[in-house]
């Protein structure tokens, strides 16, 4: 900040100090962001967690080998047999990029990390960025006590946490932040109408764009803004600085990146933004002529070019409503059309529906995501209306938006969080400004102030809320800085008689302060119970804790650890798509199909496979080269998100592209079951007997732990397939198809000792079973 | 990185210490012959000659004899098995259907010869390969218009059978001109089955019955549907001979002379000699034995084999393809050897030309598609052994400046592009600098 130093006065010492304080608090924060994530190296280890991840592993580690251009370049053979998967053009390049050149930095620096340690803490890392991003936002919205409390509480809300912990190396982790910080710079230019921030702002939107499939949210959002400001009669040249720039140069940049490309300028997503930038010059041009011409000169011209300025539009309305429903989804990605109609995927896309963070979030998620932010929001919200300004109804527009969108997908709760997090942060500011200034009144008495003392302004923090020294300074130099910026403020003499108003009873004022401490208090207890308990868990390694100790379930990497060292290098491995990439980057196998579900009919072949019975499912496996197929199964330990359970997903996807298989043959009276009353096609599907083979043999009978039942059909035997190996707690089975047979048999009655009889039952006892 | 060098040093070693069946010498060397008495080492003395001239070591055992063994500390003893011992129940030591068909499936090839009175295990034997003989013990094939004519009226159960398969890889280019003598009992094989063959089919008159008995019921199995004899090409390429006739084979039949009923034609020498010399022959790979090796695929003009393709390449492929003529592999030559560029279904289908010496060659462009592609060869014919090669190569498209970079039609667009930023700097430098 630059204070004027002309007069070193006690104000602008104090100033200075505050200056370091919150320089001091910002660091603070940041180390709080980074370690409150690295639970999960703690406890579990430094690997990285789920699927998605894995992918952006494999991907970053080809980056660092290859070297870019071998990247935007990469026709991955491995994955998607045998269609292959264009990676370079079909990947949003943001994250791979960012480890790579801090990889490729600290290498330079003779620090020799291993790539698969700076992609674990690429996620810690940026989300003290996003901290940092979010006091820059606040603090343009609502200066700097607001600021730091935002950034504060987003440095700890579990619901960013639970994408960000250290090792959960996905998109996301820097897409909050570059969301954040691309708000910012739009504020930022907002406020200041500089085309130096609306450059930086275009930059911003293009890091984003790179990074996360999320940046629809903002070219939507911004003209939402535009449009909010022309209407409500705030146009200015810093909204057309603002908003112009962002269009021509992201939508050019935007158009840079493979994976977007012309997607840019011809989907739906994009429209509004266009709309709104003709809006935007044809409202500057009004107000340009408006200052040219006489008021009476400037009602005829309004006439004329109204009426003129109607047929255009007309036109250019028709024209694009044209082309919108000339394409059969009216030019909406899938994905985008869920958003807007949240019943969208579940009656058309079963691939969408399928994905669990895809679906609606129940109450108590918002509560275990947010928690107590969730109260504070609506204080945050008519704290900006006190008063209005664009930055102010630029956040309540994108927390309304974002609340809406959390609502229809689970995992955009990630958007909305630092949106909370920025409300709640003015909202705990405000109220501390009030109750603190209260006090201080009290205290002072009628002593008539000198300090200018500002409208809630104050620098407070949770975990010091005693600070109410600072901000008549605080606000002192920022008035003077905003003045000199030209930023139109509310008058100064509405404040004083509104200070008076605000004024409240000490006691009450300290019983609050109190009171909110403790909110705060509970907050950052929930958020590092969440950090520790609920979101830290890789899910390759599983845990349980009993009465007998903790129970360790490695059987992912026991799985991928054996398909890499018995299979043959080009073997090709099905299993449902979950594991695709997983198998990919620790098997290093080829797989069929994989996280990025990009075609559809190859997952539902897939799907179909696994829903058929075995002769059936083993000619569509042969025709695709598969020599093995891992099932993830449950059963024995109670993993519940195991391929039973995901089992109607793939019926409902296979039936989708092959009629053949229809979903109430599987269900008995419309329940999914898989016990005795099971019908007879969910009994002979792949499915079932890869997953129930010799389950019997576990406790003799058949006794599945997640399902709550015995299974319904317990011996049987394999034709088409064999097993070659089972994890140590049955979580992952693979069997290998069986060879086509060497010669055929005729068909004379079956003799009475079977030569494969006895094959069979000698490699059915090889394999011991651990819980006999 | 070692295990493809270990397993070609063992493999090198095994073919060292085992000069019998290889993939380099496909002839089998060693043979065991399982008897039911010794008596038939006299009686079939003129065929077990004819192996043995040929070069076969021939170990014959009773089929009971417990010594008798296929392996030992998992290798096997011998390449070739041949069963002529249709009433045994039980063989010796430990051995078994089972064992016996394991034999097979590790490539090694079986003749098996079944007889009127054939045991439970000779059939479970040939039903386990595709071919089932007549469920009633008793039955024999007989046919009143093709019958051998003899001396005594007799059942009409030596037959004179000359309704051969065409098929010159099996039986030679040599035509059988006798009509080979048969007795025994028929077999049925199921025509959906593509492994097996009927290389000796019964006459449309003949049918499987009891000559003892009046027929009671219609004879399940009537006309050319019964094989006399047959063989079995395994998917390993395994080869197996099955014979419903032990005597065909015997010194009686490979001499007397054979006069088919309703022909005045008597020849000399029925074709027995040659016709079980000929498909022994097959059997033992002598015959339409292929290999295919030297499968290469470069870029034209280049010479080095590439990892990957780019989608619109121009490539060469090349294979040699060669048959094994019993002493030596000579180039193998036909015209209809095609060679597909597969994925999921196949983008390219050519028939590959040959240069008469065992190459095969064709050049075609990648398809405007990428993705992982194979190039197959999927040879089957009568007779001959079945070639499946798969070579995975994936296609890749374009790399980012690989693309046109300036394009005619685009021309305007340019212009476009360009005159607008220079008519903007024009209008900034006006708009600032002139008052």
């Amino acid at each position: 900040m630059a204070a004027s130093s002309d007069t070193v006065t006690p104000s602008s010492l104090r100033h200075a100090f505050g200056n370091v304080f919150s320089l001091f608090i910002l660091i603070l924060i940041g180390v709080l962001a980074f370690s409150i994530r690295l639970f999960s190296v703690i406890k579990y280890e430094s690997v990285i967690h789920e699927f998605d991840p894995y992918f952006n592993y494999r991907v970053t580690q080809f980056l660092t080998k290859n070297g870019i251009y071998d990247f935007w370049n990469w026709f991955d053979d491995r994955t998607w047999y045998p269609l292959g998967r264009v990676i370079g053009g079909t990947v949003y390049p943001g994250l791979t990029l960012t480890a790579g050149t801090l990889w490729w930095i600290l290498n330079s620096l003779n620090i020799p990390l291993s790539v698969e340690t700076v992609c674990v803490f690429t996620a810690p890392t940026f989300s003290a960025l996003a901290a940092w991003a979010t006091y820059l936002l606040t603090k343009e919205v609502k200066g700097t006590g607001a600021g730091l409390t935002a950034a504060a509480l987003l440095a700890m809300v579990p619901s960013y946490i639970s994408r960000s912990v250290a090792g959960s190396y996905d998109n996301e982790a820097v897409a909050i932040f570059a969301l954040i910080f691309t708000f910012y710079l739009y504020i930022k230019t907002l406020n200041t109408g500089s085309l130096f921030y609306a450059t930086l702002n275009a930059l911003a939107y293009f890091y984003m764009v790179c990074s996360w499939g999320g940046y629809t949210f903002i070219i939507n959002l911004i003209p939402m803004h535009a449009l909010l400001c022309i209407v409500t009669g705030r146009y200015s040249p810093r909204l057309y600085i603002a908003y112009a720039p962002l269009v021509i140069l992201g939508t050019l940049l935007a158009a840079l990146v493979p994976v977007v490309g012309f997607n840019a300028v011809m989907t739906s997503e994009h429209f509004a933004s266009f709309l709104v930038f003709l809006i935007l010059n044809v409202v500057g041009l009004v107000y340009y002529i408006k200052g040219m011409l006489t008021p009476k000169m400037f009602k005829v011209a309004v006439t004329l070019v109204v009426s003129a300025g109607l047929i255009v539009c007309c036109a250019v309305v028709a024209v694009l409503v044209a082309l919108v429903a000339s394409s059969p989804t009216k030019g909406w990605s899938g994905r985008s059309l869920s958003l807007l109609d949240p019943t969208y995927a579940s009656k058309y896309i079963p691939i969408i529906a399928s994905v669990s963070e895809h679906q609606p979030p129940t109450w108590p998620s918002y509560f275990m995501d947010i928690n107590v932010l969730a109260f504070l929001v609506p204080a945050g919200i008519i704290a900006c209306f006190l008063p209005l300004t664009d930055a102010s109804s630029f956040v309540i527009l994108y927390l309304v938006t974002s609340v809406y969108f959390s609502g229809v997908m689970v995992r955009l709760m990630l958007v909305l969080a630092p949106a909370a997090c920025i409300m709640s942060g003015i909202a705990l500011s405000s109220a501390f400004g009030v109750f603190t200034r209260s006090i201080k009144f009290a205290s002072i008495g009628k002593q008539d102030d000198a300090g200018d003392i500002g409208n809630g302004v104050t620098q407070n923090h949770v975990v010091k809320p005693d600070r109410n020294e600072e901000p008549p300074k605080e606000k002192a130099s920022r008035k003077k800085k905003k003045e000199k910026e030209n930023v139109e403020k509310a008058p100064t003499a509405t404040k004083k008689s509104e200070r008076r108003l605000l004024m409240l009873p000490m006691e009450a004022s300290v019983v609050a302060i109190l009171l909110l401490v403790l909110l705060g208090a509970f907050y950052v207890v929930h958020c590092v119970w969440a950090a520790a308990e609920a979101y830290s868990a890789p899910s390759i390694v599983l845990t349980s804790q009993s009465h007998d100790g903790l129970h360790v379930f490695d059987d992912f990497r026991e799985a991928y650890a054996w398909l890499s060292h018995n299979t043959d290098v080009d073997d090709k491995v099905a299993s449902w798509w979950d594991y695709g990439y997983q198998t990919t980057a620790m098997a290093n196998r080829t797989v069929i199909v994989d996280n990025n579900t990009w075609n559809n009919t190859h997952i539902a072949t897939v799907g179909t496979a696994m829903s058929s019975p075995e002769k059936a499912a083993w000619e569509i496996f042969n025709s695709l080269d598969v020599k093995y197929v891992l099932v993830v199964f449950g059963g024995l330990v109670g993993y519940p998100s195991d391929d039973i359970n995901k089992f109607l997903w793939m019926v409902r996807i296979g039936g989708g592209v092959f009629p053949h298989i229809k979903e109430p043959d599987y269900l008995r009276d419309g329940q999914y079951r898989i016990d005795n009353m099971a019908t007879p096609t969910m009994l002979n599907c792949l499915m079932y007997k890869l997953s129930y083979y010799r389950f019997v043999e576990t406790d003799g009978k058949g006794f599945d732990r997640v399902r709550r039942t015995e299974i319904g059909k317990k011996h049987f035997k394999l034709t088409h397939f064999e097993e070659v190996f089972t994890t140590h707690h049955w979580m992952v089975r693979i069997y290998k198809l069986k060879p086509p047979k060497n010669r055929l048999r005729g068909k004379t009655k079956k003799s009475k000792s079977k030569p494969t009889s006895t094959l069979s039952k000698r490699s059915a006892t090889q394999k011991k079973n651990p819980w006999q | 990185m070692s295990r493809p060098l270990l397993s070609l040093l063992t493999f090198l070693f095994l073919s060292i210490i085992c000069n019998a069946f290889s993939p380099e010498n496909p002839t089998d060397r060693k043979v065991l012959v399982l008897l039911d008495d010794l008596s038939v080492k006299s009686s079939h003395s003129l065929y077990f000659q004819s192996l043995q001239s040929r070069g076969y070591d021939l170990d014959f055992k009773l089929a009971d004899d417990p010594r008798v063994a296929l392996q030992r500390y998992g290798q096997y003893l011998y390449d070739a098995l041949i069963l002529f011992s249709p009433t045994i129940e039980s063989l010796g030591g430990s051995l078994n259907a089972a064992a016996i068909l394991d034999f097979v499936d590790s490539g090694h090839d079986l003749i098996l010869a079944a007889d009127a009175s054939a045991s439970d295990l000779i059939r479970e034997i040939a039903t386990e390969c595709g071919v089932d003989f007549d469920e009633d013990q008793a039955a024999m094939v007989i046919d009143h218009t093709s019958f051998a004519v003899s001396d005594t009226e007799g059942d009409h159960t030596l037959i004179a059978g000359d309704n051969f398969i065409q098929s010159d890889v099996i039986l030679g280019k040599e035509k059988i001109k006798a009509p080979v003598l048969f007795k025994g009992i028929g077999h049925s094989v199921n025509p959906a089955n593509s492994l097996v063959l009927k290389v000796l089919s019964a006459s449309p008159a003949a049918y499987s019955a009891n000559p003892k008995s009046k027929l009671s019921t219609p004879p399940t199995l009537t006309g050319s549907a019964i094989g006399l004899v047959s063989v079995v090409q395994a998917r390993n390429n395994a080869r197996i001979l099955i014979s419903g006739s032990l005597s065909m084979f015997s010194n009686r039949f490979f001499r007397s002379g054979v006069q088919k009923a309703g022909s005045t034609i008597n020849h000399g020498r029925s074709g027995n000699e040659q016709f079980v010399t000929e498909i022994s022959k097959w059997v033992f790979h002598e015959r339409g034995h292929l290999k295919a090796v030297n499968v290469r695929h470069h870029k034209v003009g280049e010479a080095d084999e590439p990892s990957i393709y780019r989608i619109n390449d121009e490539l060469e492929y090349s294979l040699e393809i060669y048959e094994w003529s019993g002493t030596s592999w000579e180039p193998y030559v036909a015209d209809d050897v095609q060679v597909q560029f597969y994925m999921m279904s196949p983008y390219v289908l050519k028939t590959m030309s040959t240069d008469q010496k065992g190459i095969y060659y064709t050049s075609f462009k990648v398809p405007d598609v990428y993705g992982v592609f194979q190039f197959k060869v999927e040879y089957e014919k009568l007779g001959v052994t079945s070639l499946s090669l798969a070579k995975q190569i994936p296609v890749r498209p374009f790399r980012h400046n690989e693309y046109e970079r300036f394009i005619t039609a685009a021309f305007p667009y340019y212009g476009a592009s360009f005159s607008m930023m220079g008519g903007f700097f024009i209008f900034s430098l006006v708009y600032l600098y002139h008052k």
